[in-house]
């Protein structure tokens, strides 16, 4: 076990950097710069500018430099908000992100799988039938009709619930609502099917036969099965989640770090573009790790070599 | 069992941990940190008018757009990082509700003969929002710092490039910049070239004066943290949670607080017009500027809905350096086929007024009156009036410059980004141009891709647009100047520019009117630019503000302003 996490740590190393790489290339053969405006900067401003943030070097050496401060700890001074630093703006706004997006996987991964193997149980059924229209729904409804529909319903209507900020528990409702109802609906047709698949297994005939009581035969023998497929999901989603979604934050005023992303590509803030990647690789790459080490908890017949 | 207990929770951990670890509120951790911060600043100061946590009052709640980028007035080149700005810094001059400039940390100021030497003779007892003196030598250091190579402002030539010493300052001989403090109290200003209009530059929020101590202790970031926000404008900076509000909270030590009724204003950084105009329907924010367009409609017509021209020009730019836009006449039939008061009125929502010259409304006659009312001898140029002799004028004209219906022609390509109104006017210019007999293709390219491609003039025709920083009309007419960095058409004709050199070297005030009027002319009867329409700002603003206003430069004055209840 320690030998292959040490095995996937390296490995992750590696694809960080190629991530790293990549964007740096990639972002810096896009056309367009961090300081252009409608009205034009003199030259001499923008010759300034690219002298202070070091782009009027080679861009061979801006690489070199970058990853050397990068390994270094130093992700650099966003080129856009000026006097912020790339951690700075991530660490103010991770944790916002991460609230709202962490209790939104939470709420998603209760009520999909249960409502999943609700559905499995009574397949065919007239509460198979509702689920899987709502989560037919939820797959095909985008996220900012959702975000717009509840804003209007709950916020402008009826006025239950605020529509700014994130200053009271109240607060979180209709951000959490809008982030979870696309994962809740994905995590209910994953844990449905796979749960049927589960059930027709010889296994629980066995169990069956065995005389083991209904709920023994549900949950330690077909959910165990059943919910690898939604682990895998899971771990990619958190990450996914974590770092905040555009849509929702800007629609609800959120502080979050999903406009970051955006905003940096769009405004060629070259450092906070490298910042954001590089952090929401290295995020994937630990919620693979994780889910890995899961699977094998869950399922013994896995060798993690 | 218990293996498979932990599986089940560990993926509940995955989430619960993330949660776990976003709860500590680092939203708030950093806020209400400004007055405590800024009163220990002041130890020297004996009389502390009041203790700045107990200034209480109304506050303003608004919406003017999302996060700035910045509000270091140095650095900034937003508008809506602007309009902070002007809430919490106070110029040498202020723009006065009328356009007029008035007195603002300058009482008076006097100007030689010549025109080069500017004396501003400053109030008595200026104060920081930290309670220290701002002296003269203040506008010293901050003038230089707009110089400065490392600060690289960008509108650093635009406000100083015509004082004296200025070329050298930019590469980072600051002392040689011509701006010296004879006193405490006196900032005298040598110019290197006449600049009539430097008191409006002198009313410039790039040339606002700013803290040289905490500028030196906290570098760049001294503008990102409230406790290190130092101003010396009507209101301070209290709070700043980035991407949610800016709190601003009346400022005891500015020389008028006795004019400003407002405790503070808070400003909701919300991006999406939506949830802006949901937020104005709560009754949480009295005043929005991001109005949904698809509700302006059911908006015209209501009291709280108001639309006000703006000082500047939505215009097409023509490629003049490639064949066949080097020809004048093509360009005045492009023009020409454009119907602006369907363009303004019915694609624009009415947002927007016709065009009927390049200068606008709002600019000001250097002999004195409004910059339009005296062009072409009172008449516009372009006659909005009648369409259908526009159209038929159009197609002469491309006749004669040897496309007869369009033959001859290849398809043309019109860039724009895709933002507001432009692809509806890109598709709208498809529809009147084939009326002629031109085929456009309309190619729409990222906003950060869009600006480089036509200022390096890779593009055929392309959307422009331009809002003035102050009323003088050089500020705008100078676009097409051959060498200018925004001369994206890459117009380039030696009688336009004569008349340009003699506007910028004259001191007569109606020599200078007539070389800029003369300069439009030759551009419209050129053709050097195709403009559309007028800039307005609309918005939405409940009856209960009371003493705002909004001015032609886009801004919102709410410093004066009260609720009523």
């Amino acid at each position: 076990m320690a030998k292959y996490i040490l095995k996937r740590v390296l490995l992750a190393i590696l694809t960080i950097w190629a991530v790293a790489t990549l964007t740096f290339f990639l972002m810096n053969a896009v056309p367009g710069g961090p300081f252009l405006s409608e009205k034009a900067i003199s030259p001499a401003a923008t010759k300034a500018l690219e002298a202070k943030y070091g782009l009027d070097k080679p861009l061979s050496q801006q690489y070199l430099t970058y990853m050397t401060d990068a390994l270094h700890g130093d992700f650099g001074d966003s080129l856009k908000q000026r006097g912020r630093t790339v951690i700075g703006i991530i660490t103010m706004k991770f944790p916002v992100s991460a609230r709202v997006g962490g209790i939104s996987v939470l709420v998603s991964l209760i009520v999909g799988v249960v409502l999943g193997c609700v559905a499995a149980l009574k397949q065919g059924k007239f509460m198979d039938g509702l689920i899987s229209v709502i989560s037919t729904l939820g797959i095909a409804v985008p996220g900012f009709v959702i975000c717009t529909l509840l804003m209007y319903l709950f916020g402008v209507k009826l006025r239950w619930l605020p529509t700014l900020g994130l200053t009271s528990p109240k607060h979180y409702i209709m951000p959490v609502a809008a982030l979870s109802f696309y994962p809740t609906a994905y995590i209910m047709r994953l844990m449905r099917s796979s749960m049927l698949d589960a059930l027709g297994q010889d296994y629980m005939r066995t169990a069956k036969a065995k005389g083991l009581s209904g709920k023994k035969q549900l949950f330690k023998h077909a959910l165990r099965n059943a919910i690898l497929p939604v682990v895998t999901y899971v771990g990619p989603l958190l990450a996914y989640t974590v770092t905040g979604s555009f849509v929702v934050e800007k629609i609800f005023t959120i502080p979050g770090l999903g406009g970051e992303f955006i905003g940096a590509i769009s405004g060629r803030d070259y450092t906070l573009i490298m910042g954001t990647t590089i952090f929401l690789a290295t995020l994937i790459v630990v919620m693979n790790v994780i889910v890995d080490i899961v699977y094998k908890i869950i399922d013994p017949r896995i060798k993690l070599k | 069992m218990k293996k498979r207990i932990i599986a089940l929770v560990l993926t509940a951990v995955m989430a619960a941990s993330l949660v776990a670890c976003g709860s500590t509120p680092a939203s708030s951790s950093d806020n209400t940190q400004a007055p405590a911060a800024s009163e220990s600043s002041n130890t020297d100061n004996e009389a502390t008018a009041e203790p700045l946590e107990n200034v209480d009052g109304k506050i303003l709640s608004v919406q003017v757009g999302p996060d700035p980028e910045t509000i270091d007035p140095a650095l900034n080149s937003a508008v809506d990082g602007g309009n902070m700005i002007l809430h919490n810094f106070e110029c040498l001059l202020t723009v006065a509700q009328d356009g007029s400039l008035a007195p603002g940390q300058a009482e008076t100021y006097d100007v030689t003969e010549d025109g080069l030497t500017w004396t501003f003779h400053l109030r008595d007892g200026l104060k920081w929002s930290d309670g220290s003196d701002l002296t003269a030598n203040d506008f010293v250091y901050s003038w230089r710092r707009v110089c400065d190579p490392n600060t690289a402002a960008p509108y650093a030539e635009t406000v100083l490039g015509m004082v004296e010493g200025f070329d050298e300052a930019i590469n980072g001989n600051l002392e040689a910049l011509g701006v010296t403090a004879l006193d405490d109290k006196t900032l005298e200003v040598k110019l290197a070239n006449v600049c009539p209009y430097f008191g409006s530059l002198a009313a410039f929020a790039t040339l606002s004066p700013v803290q040289s101590a905490t500028i030196e202790a906290n570098g760049d970031a001294w503008a990102i943290d409230p406790s290190t926000y130092v101003s010396n404008g009507p209101f301070y900076v209290s709070e700043w949670v980035p991407g949610s509000y800016i709190l601003m909270k009346k400022n005891p030590y500015y020389w008028n607080k006795d004019a400003i009724k407002l405790g503070g204003i808070m400003w909701n950084l919300i991006e999406d017009s939506n949830a802006a105009y949901s937020a104005y329907q709560t009754g949480d924010v009295l005043m929005i500027k991001d109005v949904p367009t698809e509700e302006i409609p059911s908006l015209v017509g209501n009291s709280e809905f108001s639309i006000e021209p703006i000082i500047g020009t939505y215009y097409v730019s023509v490629n003049t350096s490639k064949a066949p836009f080097d020809n004048s006449l093509l360009r005045q039939a492009l023009s020409l086929a454009i119907d602006r008061e369907y363009v303004a009125g019915t694609i624009m929502q009415g947002t927007y007024t016709a065009a009927t010259n390049f200068m606008g409304p709002g600019w000001s006659d250097p002999k004195g009156g409004d910059f339009l009312e005296n062009a072409n001898g009172g008449k516009p140029y372009i006659d909005n009036s009648d369409y259908d002799a526009n159209l038929a004028k159009a197609k002469e004209l491309l006749a004669e410059a040897g496309y007869p219906d369009g033959e001859g022609l290849p398809t043309l390509t019109y860039t724009t980004n895709d933002a507001g109104y432009h692809k509806a006017v890109a598709e709208y210019l498809q529809q009147a141009w084939a009326e002629i007999g031109i085929t456009l293709e309309v190619n729409v390219v990222e906003w950060a891709s869009f600006t480089p491609m036509r200022r390096s003039g890779d593009y055929e025709i392309a959307r422009n647009g331009w809002v003035g920083d102050y009323a003088d009309p050089s500020n705008m007419i100078e676009l097409l100047y051959s060498s200018n960095g925004n001369n994206d058409g890459k117009y380039n004709n030696p009688e336009f520019d004569a008349a340009i050199d003699v506007s910028r070297t004259t001191l007569d005030t109606t020599e200078r009117s007539a070389a800029l009027h003369q300069a439009e002319d030759i551009l419209m009867a050129d053709a050097g630019c195709i403009p559309v329409a007028y800039y307005s700002d609309f918005w939405l603003q409940s009856p209960k503000i009371t003493g705002s206003w909004h001015s032609a430069y886009g801004y919102w004055y709410f410093m004066f302003a009260d609720i009523a209840d």
